[in-house]
């Protein structure tokens, strides 16, 4: 065999051994740690424990989706960095809840998310900070063009002011076109 | 020239005839002007080639079957091999150790059984399963591993078992890790020395992303067969099936997928999806190329045997084949990452006094010159210590800034510190005094 060993005795520190915390657990422990949020984005934990499930809730305090509160869950397997968090939108701090239906156009009535990070423009280098602003930015800037809600999406781009009305009567919990939306008003 | 030598490795005694090893021995009889001044020529190298050297093969499939020929026909006698799968049709055309009977067996059992019989001499000893199955002492017994997997997530977990088997008072836990992976045409194999250099986990950057189409163009405007088979996986089986769990392995859920993307394809218009591609689309399946997995099996198994017999240079470190537009192949250096969260990082012995509280040893940290934190955040490998954010997390792990570290760390134990000032991981190890 090569006599690697002789390699290493120029590296000290390099020889220590590490504890046994997978790269993911790290890598979340360093985003989670340092994540820094403005005061309209909160996270909750169902399990403390649990790094790698809980719950994002924007609040957004202007634009046309001020005074919703809006819940993502996130899902993050031992894969991160390599695959991105797995972000649903649902509507209460349960990840695999039912009632998830908001009026966005790059929100489905499933709660998935069209957002380009969280998909075909994920890479390692992103953290979960970058999601979290990502998310936010939906709710400043609803996108017409990438539709996962496609009435929503032809409202917005033929009819801003009807848009901005269905959004409200939306979040107030109201029926549009048929489609019931969930009460995400907060006081 | 070399004569039949008296092993000791099962039947090996009986089936070694005469120059057996003819062409092998002419590289191992006399050392040239470039080889390692540690190359025991003649007998000492092949002793332990043949009869002490263990090597661990990890995957069975397209680069395994070639891996473990190689292997066995190189010398090497005392062979292991994983492999958690079991025989395919469609893995018959390029894993040549299987037969159309051997379908639905442990691919690892059936190439082992294969190269036994093919190979006199040779032990090869499988196991069907997962490698995180076996543990550290399974992993030591080996002086070599070589992979031949298709996974990100198993190549992930097995250069981090062996960069944590290395235990600075050990020089036989270090274990050379051969990598080899294929995609089509391109390939790549690499020599990872744990700890020494460059490691899967600081390569990882540079990985391929998966393809991924953006969600709304799967949702609106699918114009690929890709398209109507994405639209059944990821939006339509969590709307229909609900918490249900997708199995890419059951034929049930694939005929499901492939119905549902049909009549998806059928909608728009689009032609091309079929039951292969919809396995292929949502299992990731890249076309696997028998020729280019000969290529960088060969090349791994050369590694293996200049690393297990001194008698060439090794590879530094990385070669990578790329055959989609003529030949172009490189070899290159890859560095180590300081900031990697499995070989890199700073690791730190202290002795702290048993009565020390969290908070007395987040002080220490904060104030030791030499590593320059501010704000640190504590866990050990299997629970929070101290978290300085989100604020739910503060809270939940404030109560514990009172506690003594004694009653949260046992002697000896392991504390992982991370820091928005600090670009790497420390790794405490803690000492009562």
């Amino acid at each position: 065999m090569i006599k690697i060993w002789s390699m290493k005795k120029n590296e000290d520190a390099a020889a220590k051994r590490k504890p046994k915390t997978s790269a993911a657990q790290i890598r979340v422990q360093k985003d989670l740690t340092e994540l820094d949020l403005p005061p309209t984005m909160k996270t909750h934990f169902p399990d403390p424990a649990d790094l790698l499930n809980f719950t994002l809730t924007i609040t957004p305090d202007e634009g046309m989706y001020k005074g919703g509160a809006f819940t993502f869950s996130f899902v993050i397997n031992t894969n991160y960095p390599h695959e991105p968090p797995k972000v649903k939108c649902t509507q209460t701090h349960l990840l695999h809840a039912l009632d998830r239906k908001i009026y966005h156009p790059n929100v489905d009535l499933e709660g998935n998310v069209c957002l380009n990070i969280l998909r075909e423009d994920w890479k390692p280098v992103l953290n979960l900070n970058s999601v979290m602003v990502g998310l936010q930015y939906l709710f400043l800037e609803p996108n017409a063009d990438d539709p996962l809600n496609k009435e929503a999406a032809e409202e917005l781009r033929k009819n801003r002011d009807q848009f901005v009305y269905n959004v409200r009567q939306s979040m107030r919990g109201g029926n549009i076109k048929g489609v019931q939306y969930n009460k995400v008003t907060v006081q | 020239m070399a004569t039949a030598e008296v092993l000791t490795n099962g039947n090996s005694t009986l089936c070694d005839w005469h120059d057996r090893y003819y062409h092998v021995d002419q590289i191992l009889d006399r050392p040239g002007p470039r080889t390692d001044p540690s190359f025991m020529a003649g007998d000492g190298v092949k002793e332990f080639l043949r009869n002490q050297c263990k090597i661990l093969v990890i995957g069975a499939g397209g680069l395994g079957c070639e891996i473990l020929a190689n292997l066995a026909l190189s010398g090497f006698k005392d062979i292991h091999v994983i492999d958690m799968d079991t025989i395919d049709i469609s893995n018959l055309n390029r894993q040549f150790l299987f037969r159309p009977k051997d379908v639905g067996q442990p691919k690892a059992i059936v190439a082992a059984e294969y190269i036994m019989k093919r190979v006199p001499g040779v032990k090869v000893s499988p196991y069907y399963g997962k490698i995180q199955d076996k543990d550290d002492a399974y992993y030591m017994q080996f002086n070599l591993v070589i992979c031949g997997l298709d996974s990100v997530e198993a190549r992930r977990w097995i250069n981090a078992t062996l960069v944590n088997l290395v235990d600075p008072e050990n020089p036989e836990s270090l274990k050379p890790l051969i990598d080899g992976g294929t995609e089509g045409f391109k390939g790549q194999a690499r020599v990872i020395l744990p700890t020494v250099s460059s490691c899967y986990e600081c390569s990882l950057d540079m990985l391929n992303k998966p393809t991924a189409f953006p969600i709304c163009t799967i949702a609106n405007t699918p114009r690929l067969p890709e398209h109507c088979i994405e639209w059944a996986s990821v939006l339509e089986w969590p709307r229909v099936q609900g918490d249900k769990k997708m199995d890419t392995d059951d034929p049930e859920h694939i005929n499901w997928l492939y119905t549902v993307a049909s009549a998806r394809a059928k909608e728009f218009k689009i032609e091309g999806v079929t039951w292969s591609l919809t396995q292929g689309v949502v299992k990731n399946i890249i076309p696997a190329i028998a020729s280019t997995n000969a290529i960088i099996a060969a090349s791994c198994c050369n590694e293996a045997f200049k690393i297990a017999t001194s008698s060439a240079a090794y590879l530094n470190n990385y070669f990578m084949l790329i055959g989609t537009d003529g030949v172009y192949s490189y070899t290159f250096e890859h560095e180590k990452r300081d900031d990697c969260p499995v070989c890199g990082g700073e690791s730190l012995d202290i002795s702290v006094p048993r009565t020390w509280t969290v908070e007395r040893l987040i002080e220490m940290l904060v104030e030791k010159q030499d590593i320059q934190i501010k704000k640190p955040s504590l866990s050990t490998a299997s629970s929070q210590i101290y978290f300085q954010a989100p604020p739910q997390l503060e809270e939940a792990t404030r109560p514990n800034l009172e506690k003594q570290v004694f009653d949260l760390v046992p002697d000896g134990g392991e504390i992982t510190v991370t820091a928005s000032t600090l670009p790497f991981s420390l790794f405490l190890r803690i000492t009562y005094s």
